[in-house]
């Protein structure tokens, strides 16, 4: 029961993008389109699970039993970046189709800080192997609900005339305030 | 090499990272719900910008170009376990309320950006103002938008009570879609300020 609440939390409660502010760098550059941002959730879905389950291990197996958790920052980038790089090979050889939507999102994916933020938070609160999959899981879920909404309102608001100062990224970062005040009723839903 | 002011003015003015660039913008919003967090994620991003910078200069011959990437993050995320190792022994307060962004720091696109667009094919000595420049054009944007949310939200300026008792507070400032709605409104004043010259 508590995994499944671990998972509705990260989704509703605890929204990367609109309530602890990770991966914005995505969020606002790929969400002109509904398709991309689609593309770009999914890419986010598939890697952050997989990360958060394997700087889990690489954690519990490796830095623990060496006495070197104080290189975590280091250990958990680099096992992002060839994790990346790794999902991309294998992709191309093996789902051409799943890459042709996704490949162009995969490199993004190094630098959003969802990524790498997931896999600290699993640290710091002591989660075990399914937890922290889990809280990956439902964390990627939220950004992906969230950068989906967003491209579909700005889809409208593009055919729409905007004060001139406000054309661009002001218009947009107004848009994610107010989906941000949405998400606000969410919160105090999940008590963990 | 290029005049180290003009270098600084650079970042400070013309190549803003907040408002020109607009990236890094994680910790932007995340950290500037008061002034003091905003003015110390800058600082502490700029230390690492100008080691990493340097760094990245120093060794831009030794890196070969196919693994160049890789190379960048790990100089950055060394940087970084050192600021952060270096708060949490003497600014623990501070540590505690960034928290979890300071390990982020080695994901803020600016620092990569830097090393690849500038440390990487200039020298030593210039990356080195390139970090001061863009480190401090990014604490000036942070640190504007802390002082504006802290102010409205919670009517205070680096902590000390500047709003008399009955002024009424926006909490909403100091809370998620504040740091939204300022940077929007902060970046659309610049629009028109640009638009009208």
């Amino acid at each position: 029961m508590n995994l499944i609440l671990l998972v509705l939390a990260g989704i509703f409660v605890n929204n990367y993008v609109l309530s602890q502010f990770l991966g914005i760098c995505p969020f606002l550059g790929v969400s002109k389109k509904v398709d991309t941002a689609a593309g770009m959730g999914m890419a986010v879905i598939f890697v952050m699970s997989l990360a958060a389950a394997v700087a889990w291990l690489v954690y519990a197996f490796i830095l623990e039993p060496l006495g070197i958790t104080y290189l975590y920052n280091i250990a958990f980038i680099l096992v992002i970046a060839s994790l990346v790089q790794f999902v991309e090979m294998f992709l191309k050889k093996a789902a051409p189709a799943l890459y042709q939507a996704l490949g162009v999102f995969l490199p993004l994916i190094t630098t959003n800080c969802a990524v790498l933020g997931v896999a600290v938070l699993n640290m710091q609160k002591d989660y075990n192997f399914i937890q922290a999959v889990l809280n990956a899981l439902g964390g990627a879920i939220g950004f992906a609900l969230a950068i989906v909404l967003f491209a579909g309102i700005r889809e409208r608001i593009a055919d729409n005339d905007t004060p001139k100062a406000f054309d661009g990224f002001p218009m947009a970062l107004l848009t994610a305030g107010l989906m941000s005040i949405a998400f606000l009723g969410f919160s105090g839903l999940i008590k963990l | 090499m290029a005049n180290p002011l003009k270098l600084i003015k650079n970042g400070i003015v013309n190549e803003n990272p907040t408002f020109v660039q607009v990236i890094g913008m994680c910790p932007t919003l995340a950290v500037t719900s008061s002034a003091i967090n905003g003015i110390g994620m800058g600082l502490s991003t700029t230390a690492v910008l100008i080691f990493a910078n340097i760094f990245v200069s120093l060794l831009r011959k030794v890196i070969p170009d196919t693994v160049r990437i890789p190379c960048f993050i790990v100089v950055i995320a060394t940087f970084v376990t050192i600021i952060e190792f270096a708060l949490k022994a003497y600014l623990p307060a501070l540590n505690a309320s960034l928290g979890l962004y300071i390990p982020l720091i080695v994901v803020n696109c600016l620092i990569l950006a830097r090393a690849e667009a500038f440390a990487s094919k200039n020298g030593p000595v210039a990356a080195a103002f390139d970090g001061i420049g863009m480190g401090l054009g990014f604490t000036i944007g942070l640190g504007v938008l802390g002082l504006v949310r802290e102010f409205i939200g919670a009517g205070t300026l680096f902590d000390i009570t500047v709003l008399p008792e009955a002024f009424p507070r926006t909490l909403l400032f100091v809370m998620a879609p504040g740091a939204f709605f300022t940077l929007a409104c902060l970046m659309a004043a610049l629009n028109h300020f640009r638009n009208k010259n």
